[in-house]
């Protein structure tokens, strides 16, 4: 069964890009845009992964990080989060928050790919 | 040791481990079946391989491997250790040591063809096969281990362990074995946490910083080590993991009794135990504290000296304590510095193969004694006259096979080194069972060279001491291996250098015997202390025969010749008063100490023999180094210096007064 993950992105055009890369391969993509939605989506869902972005409205990365740690469901499933260089503080809060993962913007397709069959496999 | 250079310690360690190589190797050339010696060599071979990469000594490690492998195999019986493969052993040892000791001087087309003599003697394929594939990439593949244990909480955050090993076994061949010690008894078990850490034996083309890409997102949280090991992994390290991967059931085994989990505690444990039984210590280190315990015993002396007019008890019975404590901190000391001979005759086994086969001539080297004890650093200064000594053994002293048969001895020659302690000293012998010394020749030769009159009526002993006489060779040709003429006085030097004593003993056709009399320490010597004039002086005990009183009259009897009748034997005699130019009257009573080298003795006139003294022996500068009475001077208690007699050198000077008395 193919492994689904969750891309949580305000940019519709990452979250396409995200989604192209990863169905290509063979994983199931679902897409959500903020965190809120995401949470909802993935009370419904249980998700092999999650990819989310830390700066979104309504509810921000790390919110959903910490509220996914919080059901039963989540813990343990593997949580990347897309950052920029710089952010070397958010990067430590968000392992702190329970983060397993990050990948650095930008990034290339094959970068995003690796890092998914290094989190979760094929 | 604070900043001791780890490549330093291992070349130490190294030249040890090569010396022990050598010894095995030539136990397994005489004792082919012999499985202990076997073993031994193995045992270094393996720990040189793996402390050589360790230390970046990655040219001796690869090329070691190849030896190891083949050591290997004849450990499981599949090769022979036949006397091709000894010599090629030893001549790859030799090559290790250059690899280790100047790798960028090393032949790098010497070294291949060993290997490649190594390979066509070990004749298996397979290992032919993987030796040229590994002379081809050897550079390139290289060994880790990975050791991780990850947070305790890593599988709650989503961290997959079994793909973090999918992803190390990716980089190249890899042996996962998982440590489970840690895994708490079921009743304390939390689930959801990772109590397993792993360890993996990873061989790969990869750089380090690849393998340590794999943890990238966990590295903060997670133990790692990431260390290399020999080219390729010995099947034995893997093999002492405690349980394979593959053979854990899943879920891990949860131990029934909380106490299992220790004893099976990763393999590195078990290992560290029998290693912390001895330190590894710079030479200069002990010297440092041989020299900071002879301080001590001479400010003993100053003290028990004070100390011996006055009447407080106290004061006295602290000095006791103090001398109790320093005697045996001296003993520990010395103990310290003692070595077995065995690591100096061990190194005799190759020099008398190689010669032997030089010089065709079937050689056997047997010892005795080898546990004796003696001092580092005389060990280490014995090493070049013993090789002089038994050089010329073979090559004077033994004759060919012919030869030997023909004068009804066995064809194989005999060379017998032994070691024993007598007293304070130590006697090793070197004996062969050739043709013995030739008196007539070095008489010959010592008339010829004038070291004696013609016809001058000598004793064995005295014609024998003639041949450490500079310049003196009976040899009739030179060969490569001795007969230059330089040597024997050589050894005779640095013998008398270490204040030891040479007897040569010689029966024709029955061999010759070689005995050096050492004194089982360099720093502290018993003496003997005596007065002449105001001058004390120490004369070193182990020569010491007696002391005997001057007779008042033996000047009028004697007629001014120095002799004194010894029981029926006449003893020359020194007035040390007259040698050492002392104008101080004389003590109505003169003592006479008699002292004795080799078979000669010599009395020396003193004013007042003061009783034995622990000496600490302090070398002379280099201003006095040519004053030939002295061997060195110690301090005495009240601070002043006395001088120590160089007793081969004072007996020499009373033979030449003996040798005036038979001329006259």
């Amino acid at each position: 069964m193919a492994k689904t993950v969750l891309a949580v992105d305000d940019s519709a055009s990452m979250r396409q890009m995200v989604k192209l890369t990863l169905s290509t391969a063979g994983y199931q993509v679902v897409e959500a845009a903020d965190g809120r939605e995401a949470l909802a989506k993935a009370k419904g869902t249980a998700f092999d992964m999650v990819l989310t972005d830390l700066n979104m409205p309504n509810m921000d990365g790390l919110t959903l990080i910490r509220e996914l740690r919080t059901l039963s469901t989540y813990r343990g499933v593997p949580i990347v989060f897309l950052t920029t260089e710089s952010d070397a503080g958010k990067k430590a809060e968000a392992k702190t928050a329970g983060a397993t993962a990050w990948i650095v913007k930008p990034f290339q397709q094959d970068q995003l790919l690796n890092l998914v069959r290094k989190i979760i496999g094929t | 040791m604070t900043g001791a250079d780890p490549s330093q310690i291992f070349r130490e360690e190294a030249a040890e481990l090569l010396a022990a190589l050598e010894t095995a190797l030539l136990h397994l050339e005489q004792r082919p079946a012999d499985r202990e010696p076997l073993d031994t060599a193995f045992r270094a071979l393996h720990t040189i391989k793996g402390s050589g990469s360790m230390f970046g000594f990655e040219a001796a490690a690869s090329f070691t491997h190849h030896l190891e492998s083949a050591f290997d195999r004849m450990r499981k019986g599949e090769l022979a250790a036949t006397p091709a493969m000894i010599g090629i052993a030893l001549a790859a040892k030799d090559h290790i040591r250059v690899l280790i000791d100047d790798p960028a001087g090393a032949d790098a087309a010497a070294g291949a063809g060993i290997l490649a003599r190594l390979a066509e003697q070990s004749d298996g394929a397979a290992m032919s096969a993987s030796l040229r594939q590994d002379l081809d990439d050897a550079d390139g593949r290289a060994s880790w281990r990975v050791r991780f244990r990850l947070a305790p909480d890593a599988l709650e955050r989503g961290t997959n362990p079994l793909l973090l090993l999918d992803e190390l076994r990716e980089l190249g061949d890899a042996g996962v074995v998982a440590l489970t010690g840690d895994i708490p008894p079921l009743e304390e078990l939390e689930p959801t946490l990772c109590h397993v850490a792993w360890e993996v034996i990873l061989t790969t083309t990869h750089p380090r910083s690849t393998i340590e890409d794999v943890f990238i997102f966990v590295i903060d949280e997670t133990e790692l080590t990431i260390e290399p090991v020999p080219v390729p992994v010995p099947e034995r390290e893997a093999e002492q993991g405690p349980v394979m991967t593959a053979d854990l059931p899943a879920p891990a085994p949860v131990p029934r009794e909380p106490a299992a989990p220790k004893a099976e505690a990763g393999p590195e444990k078990a290992k560290a135990q029998p290693a912390a039984n001895s330190i590894r210590v710079p030479a200069e280190r002990l010297d440092d504290l041989m020299d900071q315990v002879g301080e001590l015993v001479i400010a003993h002396a100053r003290l028990k000296q004070l100390v011996s007019d006055s009447v407080d008890l106290q004061i006295k019975s602290v000095t006791e304590e103090i001398e109790r404590l320093s005697n045996g901190l001296r003993d520990i000391t010395m103990g310290i510095r003692m070595v077995p001979v065995e690591s100096l005759f061990g190194r005799f086994r190759r020099l008398v193969r190689d010669l032997s086969q030089e010089l065709g001539k079937d050689v056997a080297l047997t010892m005795s004694g080898e546990e004796t004890e003696l001092d580092k650093t005389m060990i280490e200064r014995l090493n070049d006259p013993l090789v002089h000594i038994i050089r010329n053994s073979l090559d004077h002293g033994l004759e060919p096979a012919a030869d030997r048969v023909a004068a009804g001895k066995p064809p194989q020659g005999r060379i017998h080194l032994s070691a024993r302690h007598a007293g304070t000293r130590v006697l090793m012998t070197i004996r062969d069972d050739g043709r013995g010394l030739d008196r007539d020749r070095i008489r010959a030769k010592a008339e010829e060279q004038e070291l004696i009159p013609p016809g001058a009526k000598l004793s064995d002993a005295e014609l024998f001491q003639l041949i450490f006489h500079p310049g003196f060779s009976t040899a009739r040709a030179l060969t490569s291996v001795s007969g230059r003429g330089i040597g024997m006085d050589v050894v005779k030097r640095t013998i008398d250098g270490l204040r030891g004593t040479i007897e040569v003993s010689s029966t024709p056709g029955g061999g010759t015997e070689i005995t050096l009399g050492l004194p089982l320490t360099l720093a502290i010597i018993d003496g003997l202390l005596v007065r002449v004039g105001q001058g004390r002086y120490v004369i070193p005990l182990f020569a010491v025969e007696e002391c005997v009183e001057l007779p008042p009259d033996v000047e009028r009897r004697h007629a001014g010749r120095n002799f004194l009748n010894i029981r029926g034997a006449l003893v020359p005699f020194l007035r040390l008063r007259d040698s050492f130019g002392v104008r101080h009257p004389p003590d109505l009573y003169q003592k006479i100490v008699i002292i004795s080298s080799g078979d000669r003795r010599v009395g020396l006139v003193v004013d007042q023999v003061l009783g034995d003294h622990q000496t600490v022996i302090k070398s002379m500068s280099k201003l006095h180094a040519d004053v030939a009475s002295f061997s060195g001077a110690t301090i005495l208690g009240d601070g002043s210096v006395a001088l120590i007699l160089d007793i081969a050198q004072i007996v020499a000077a009373g033979q030449v007064q003996d040798q005036r008395r038979e001329a006259s």
